[in-house]
This record gives structure tokens, C-alpha cells and sequence, in this order.
């Protein structure tokens, strides 16, 4: 049992992960089932409240296009050998370096120059917040899991600050900076099909979903196809081989972490430019989080991601929906069932390994 | 007038203390022993829904303490289960404890209680309350039944348990012999096996213990501090507490040291608020709330002497053949 089980390609990255996913979310009915809720009628719900309707396709597209950005921050970071807890912080500061460009330029410029450059704020938004945390592990050698959960709440305090005391329009209650000209406004989707003579329903589904699936294309390319990737990649592997061949580790944890913490500050094109079109207080939302299981669903790979984003994207919609429509219950099950997630298919991860070793020896075995 | 100010600052800081110590002394035991514990958030957050909803209900205070002592034994468990017989990531694990629990209190609050995910309050007289209540106020003009009395002596049992728990953790490591086994076992696991005792055994008892603590940590929230539990309120004490035990340098006196400057600063943001302070003008209150998480960035990064974690944090162990 101590030794490591080999299995085939098809279970390890296929099978396995489905296995452990259905029991995160066996558990997760019978949770349902203890709250006096019946699971059959929860899912019907949820799966017709986020894919049975283009409005509510729309909405679970809109949550994936963020799970997207953050599930491959935390990929990228994965591939480069580091744990980016930090997703949380960097999408904040991702969020206060577009409101703070599109609050000062957005009166004076174009939709067509605006839009670029607010992309660029939100990833050097959260390139810079990573890097910080980045330099003191590669250079001071502090943990970057526990620095990068401090910049989470640093970020938040930080954002607190900015918008009681500086954005905030004078005499307004609310917590929020003022609204940001149409020019930094990322096109929502129905607007965009309407001037096409299409109509769809409203949703917050806007062209950043486009952005997410070029950083996947991007984040793939980097990764297995640029001599870059490949380096960040040796060390993520074998920090000391890819010393000795020349590869210089401490770098490598500084572009790492840059990369993730732009994917992560993306997460603004999305939530501020796309659907807020201002800087609020808790836009993230737990978002940056749920990259942890977008990514670990989605085995690091592009792929996997945008697989696993679009079902925590079910997840998220579908249980808005729950909660709305089935009196008793709320949208926490769904960072209960997120939770779940993380537990089984992360953590205990390879619990159920020997037990398909065993079957697929049994099943060889009798072909054989 | 100073002597209300002192007697209420020094009386609200211990009350402020008192969880953080609890939850820092639980994730020193763990990570004493090698296991990494980001779930501190989590097991508390879940230990005070487990005390707040079964006092309410049996209106029992040892009942609501058991309760909240079983929860977070059992999430101790399952990390146990996930990250030494299983050896999962022990970050992923903390992670998902806190997610669950997060999720689940809310889900089960309104499943139980329909108020929004809030408990039922605890009734007065199930609560814990000071030992003595002579000094429930600071009295202006009496230093003595300000400072002494209510700073000091107001609080209840738990509180001075907390304290107490210093010494009894500190004497537990550092001069018993199990206490030096868990230390070894975060230090060295294989020497430890090798000399014959049990690396998962330790590992899980420690974890049973921090359990025990977490358990303790989290009924205070909502035996004492607030009258019932609602979602989300720990609000990152859990983190605090980690960070605590991080800039104590993993060691009981330190963590208490530490743990009582950032209590302190959460008592003085609540007062400062507003306030101009001359040659500075107003200090951000959002500024003296982040201090802990800045000093303890600065620790770590080695500008503040070094903080040493024990050798074997995270890795599980591997029995070699």
C-alpha cells in the first residue's frame, strides 16, 4: 500500500477525477438528504436554472469566464512547483488597477483604446500584488502560501481604505467608487448580438469570456510549446536538475507567480469592466478560492480548467436558482459542495487509487 | 479618566486574545508535529455554530462545549485522514476544511433555524459570564476596580483557561516525554519511527488535541464573546491566529506574546476610529486591522530575525521498506 500505484493514462486523469468528483457529490446529497431536502429535485433545479434557459446559460457562461481566470492562475502557479492561495488578493488588486484607469480616462477615451488598457491595469494589477509575495519566497525564502494568504487580507484592507476614504463620490452611503463612462464598459453579449439583429435575453455574459478562452490557448502555449514554459515547468518539477542545467529557480518563482497573479487580476475585466462598471467591496467574492477546485478538477491543464470552470459555473448559477426556488435552502451549498470538492478530488485525491489498481490488475488479468 | 481607558483597553484585549490564543496554541500542536493547519478558520468557524445551536437547544453550557469540542475533533480527523494515513496536500486539506465548514454552518443554520443562517440567541444564563461581576465596568476614579478589577479579574473561566493552556502547552513539549515525540516527529519523522513509536499515531493525537483547542476557541465566540453564531464570524481570526503562531516562531510563550500584540491592536482600531492623533492626523483604521498581517509578512521574510519552522512541516511521511 506504501508504494505509489501506476495506472493507465485513461483512469488516472480520466476515470479517477470523475470517480471523485461523483463522491463529493454523493456526500453532498446526503447532505441534502439530511436537511429534509430531496437531492433528485435539487439537481433538476439546478440544471435547468443554469443550462435549460439562455438567460440562465448565459449567467453560468458569466461565472465560468471568472472560474476560468482563476483556475489558471493557480495552474500556472502549480506548474512552476508553487501553491498561489492567493488568487483572492490579486483579483482585488486586478480590480482597483482597472477602476483606478477607467475612473480617470474613461471620460476622454475610446471603447477601442479604453478596453486594452483596462485589460492590461487588471493583469498588472495582480501581477504586482504576486510578485511581492513571489520575491520574498524566491529571495527572503518566507512560505509563499502563508504570505500569499496575508496579501489576500492586505488587498481587501487595502480596498476597504481606497473606497471609504478616496473613491467613494462625496455624500454617497453606499460602499462603492462612482460609475466608470461606457468607454470602460466590456461589451455585454446581448448588446453585441443586438447590433447583429440578434435578441437575447440579458446576462452579465460578456465579451471577457472571449479574453478567458485566448488565456487558455495562451497558458497552454506557454506552457508545453515556449522554451519559457518549459523552464518554468523544470523547476516547478525538479527545482535542483533544472538549477544544474542552467535554469534559474528563483526567476522562474518570480515569472510564475507574475503570470498567475495576471491571470488572477483578470478576473476584473470580468466582474468590474464587464458587469459592475465600478469598483465595489467583495466583487471577488470567494472566487479566487473556487480556483483552487477549478484547477485541481481540471488536473492543471487548460483543458481540464475550462471543463471544471463551466461546472462550478452549473454549480453557481444552478444554485442561485436552489436557493430561489426551493424554500429552506441556500446558496452556501453550493462552497459546501465546492468544499466537498477540494476534499475528495484534492486532497484524498488518490484514497481510491489501489482500489482501481486492484480492479484494473483483476480485469488485465482475465483478458490476459 | 485614564483609568477606564486602561481598565477597558487591557480587559477587551484579553477578551480579543483569548480565541486567537486558543486557535494559535491548537495550530502549534499540529504543526509541532509536522502537519500543516490552514483549517484553524474552518474548525472554529464550525465549533461555534456546534456550541451556539446545541446551547440554544438543550440550553445546556457543557452540552454546547462538548459539541463544539466533537465537531472540531472530527474535522481534525478527517484532515488526519486525508493528510497522514492518505498523505494528501496538507494546504488542499485546510482549504477544503474551511470551504466545508464555510458552506455547511450556513446550510445547516437555515435548514434548522430559518434565520438567515444565524442561531438562535444563547440564553443569558448559559452563556459564560466573568467569574466575579463586582467589575463588569470600569469606575472612573478607582484604579484599583478599573485596572485590576475589571482589566484583570472580570472574565470568565475560559479566558484564564486560555491562559493557563500556555504554561500546560509549554510544559507538554518541553518536558514530558510525549511532548518531546511530537516535537521529534515534526523535526525527524524517521527517526522517530525508527525508534519504534507510531509517526501517524502522533501525528493524529496532535491532531486530537488541536481539535480539543479548536473546539474550545470556537465556543467562546459564541458562549462569551457574541450571544449566537452568525455565517462567516470568525472573519479570518483563524488566519490571525496562524499568523500569530508564525511570528511566535512555532513556540507557546511567543505565540502568547504575540498573539496578545495583535489582540491589542484589535482592541485599539475599535477606538481609534476616527480619532486624529497630532503630528499624524487620522490613522486609517483599515491600516492598524491589516498590522498583523503586514508584521507577520515582515517576520517571515526575515527582516525581523528568523522564524524557523519545524523541519518536517508538510511533508507527510513515507515508511521506507
Amino acid at each position: 500500500m506504501s508504494q505509489p500505484v501506476q495506472l493507465p493514462r485513461w483512469i488516472d486523469i480520466g476515470l479517477l477525477p470523475l470517480w471523485n468528483l461523483c463522491i463529493a457529490l454523493a456526500v453532498a446529497g446526503l447532505v441534502v438528504l439530511a436537511i429534509g431536502q430531496s437531492p433528485a429535485q435539487a439537481l433538476g433545479v439546478m440544471l435547468q436554472g443554469s443550462l435549460g434557459s439562455a438567460r440562465g446559460l448565459g449567467y453560468t457562461l458569466y461565472y465560468t469566464t471568472t472560474f476560468i481566470f482563476t483556475g489558471l492562475a493557480v495552474a500556472v502557479a502549480f506548474h512552476g512547483g508553487l501553491f498561489n492561495i492567493g488568487g483572492e488578493g490579486q483579483a482585488v488588486l486586478g480590480g482597483v488597477a482597472v477602476a483606478l484607469l477607467a475612473l480617470w480616462l474613461s471620460p476622454f477615451l475610446p471603447a477601442g483604446l479604453m478596453l486594452p488598457l483596462l485589460v492590461l491595469a487588471a493583469a498588472v494589477g495582480g501581477m504586482l500584488w504576486a510578485a511581492v509575495p513571489a520575491y520574498l519566497q524566491a529571495w527572503r525564502g518566507s512560505h509563499i502560501v502563508i504570505t500569499t494568504i496575508m496579501f489576500n487580507f492586505l488587498a481587501s484592507s487595502l480596498n476597504v481604505y481606497l473606497l471609504v476614504n478616496w473613491l467613494r463620490p462625496k455624500g454617497s452611503m453606499a460602499v462603492e467608487s462612482a460609475a466608470f463612462a461606457d468607454s470602460a464598459r466590456m461589451p455585454a453579449l446581448h448588446t453585441l448580438a443586438q447590433s447583429f439583429g440578434l435578441e437575447l435575453p440579458s446576462s452579465p455574459l460578456n465579451l471577457s469570456l472571449v479574453l478567458a478562452l485566448l488565456a487558455c490557448v495562451g497558458v497552454w502555449w506557454f506552457l508545453w510549446k515556449s522554451r519559457a514554459g518549459y523552464a518554468l515547468r523544470a523547476v516547478g518539477s525538479a527545482p535542483r536538475a533544472a538549477h544544474y542545467a542552467g535554469i534559474k529557480p528563483r526567476l522562474q518563482v518570480l515569472i510564475a507567480m507574475g503570470l498567475s497573479g495576471a491571470l488572477a487580476g483578470m478576473v476584473a475585466v470580468n466582474e468590474i469592466s464587464g458587469v459592475q462598471g465600478k469598483l465595489t467591496l467583495d466583487f471577488v467574492a470567494g472566487a479566487g478560492f473556487t480556483g483552487i477546485a477549478v484547477s485541481l478538477m481540471g488536473r492543471n491543464h487548460p483543458v481540464g480548467i475550462v471543463l471544471a470552470a463551466l461546472l462550478f459555473g452549473v454549480l453557481y448559477q444552478g444554485g442561485v436558482e436552489v436557493a430561489f426556488e426551493i424554500p429552506g435552502f441556500s446558496r452556501e451549498m453550493v462552497v459546501t459542495v465546492q468544499g466537498l470538492i477540494v476534499l475528495f478530488a484534492g486532497a484524498m485525491a488518490t484514497v481510491s487509487a489501489p482500489l482501481f489498481a486492484r480492479l484494473y490488475k483483476a480485469l488485465a488479468r482475465k483478458e490476459g | 479618566m485614564d483609568e477606564v481607558l486602561i481598565g477597558s483597553l487591557l480587559g477587551s484585549t484579553l477578551r480579543v486574545t483569548t480565541p486567537l490564543l486558543l486557535c494559535a496554541l491548537a495550530g502549534l500542536l499540529s504543526e509541532r508535529s509536522g502537519v500543516i493547519d490552514l483549517g484553524l478558520e474552518g474548525k472554529m468557524l464550525f465549533a461555534a455554530f456546534a456550541a451556539a445551536a446545541t446551547a440554544s437547544v438543550t440550553q445546556s453550557t457543557g452540552l454546547g462545549l462538548m459539541a463544539a469540542i466533537a465537531v472540531a475533533c472530527a474535522l481534525s480527523m478527517v484532515q488526519g485522514f486525508a493528510c497522514v494515513t492518505h498523505r494528501g496536500d496538507q494546504v488542499v486539506t485546510g482549504v477544503a476544511l474551511n470551504m466545508v465548514a464555510a458552506g455547511l454552518t450556513v446550510v445547516l443554520g437555515i435548514a434548522w433555524f430559518a434565520q438567515g443562517g444565524q442561531t438562535p440567541p444563547v440564553p443569558a444564563e448559559v452563556r459564560l459570564t466573568g467569574l466575579s461581576t463586582a467589575y463588569a465596568e470600569p469606575q472612573a476614579g478607582q484604579w484599583f476596580a478599573s485596572v485590576l478589577g475589571h482589566g484583570l479579574l472580570s472574565h470568565n473561566a475560559l479566558v484564564y483557561l486560555a491562559f493557563f493552556l500556555v504554561v500546560a502547552v509549554w510544559f507538554f513539549l518541553e518536558r514530558t516525554k510525549p511532548g518531546l515525540r511530537l516535537r521529534a516527529v515534526g523535526e525527524n519523522p524517521a527517526m522517530v519511527d525508527a525508534a519504534g513509536v507510531s509517526v501517524p499515531g502522533l501525528r493524529y493525537s496532535a491532531l486530537l488535541m488541536n481539535g480539543v483547542l479548536c473546539g474550545l476557541a470556537g465556543s467562546y465566540l459564541t458562549l462569551a464573546q457574541n450571544a449566537n453564531f452568525s455565517p462567516n464570524m470568525t472573519a479570518g481570526r483563524g488566519y490571525i491566529a496562524l499568523a500569530a503562531m508564525i511570528f511566535g516562531k512555532w513556540k507557546p510563550v511567543p505565540t502568547l506574546l504575540a498573539c496578545l500584540l495583535f489582540g491589542f491592536l484589535d482592541a485599539v482600531a475599535i477606538r481609534l476610529q476616527g480619532v486624529v492623533i497630532p503630528g499624524l492626523g487620522e490613522v486609517p483604521v483599515q491600516l492598524i486591522q491589516a498590522l498583523p498581517y503586514i508584521l507577520t509578512v515582515i517576520l517571515l521574510a526575515g527582516f525581523i530575525g528568523q522564524a524557523l519552522a519545524p523541519k518536517a512541516l508538510g511533508r507527510p511521511y513515507v515508511k521506507e521498506r
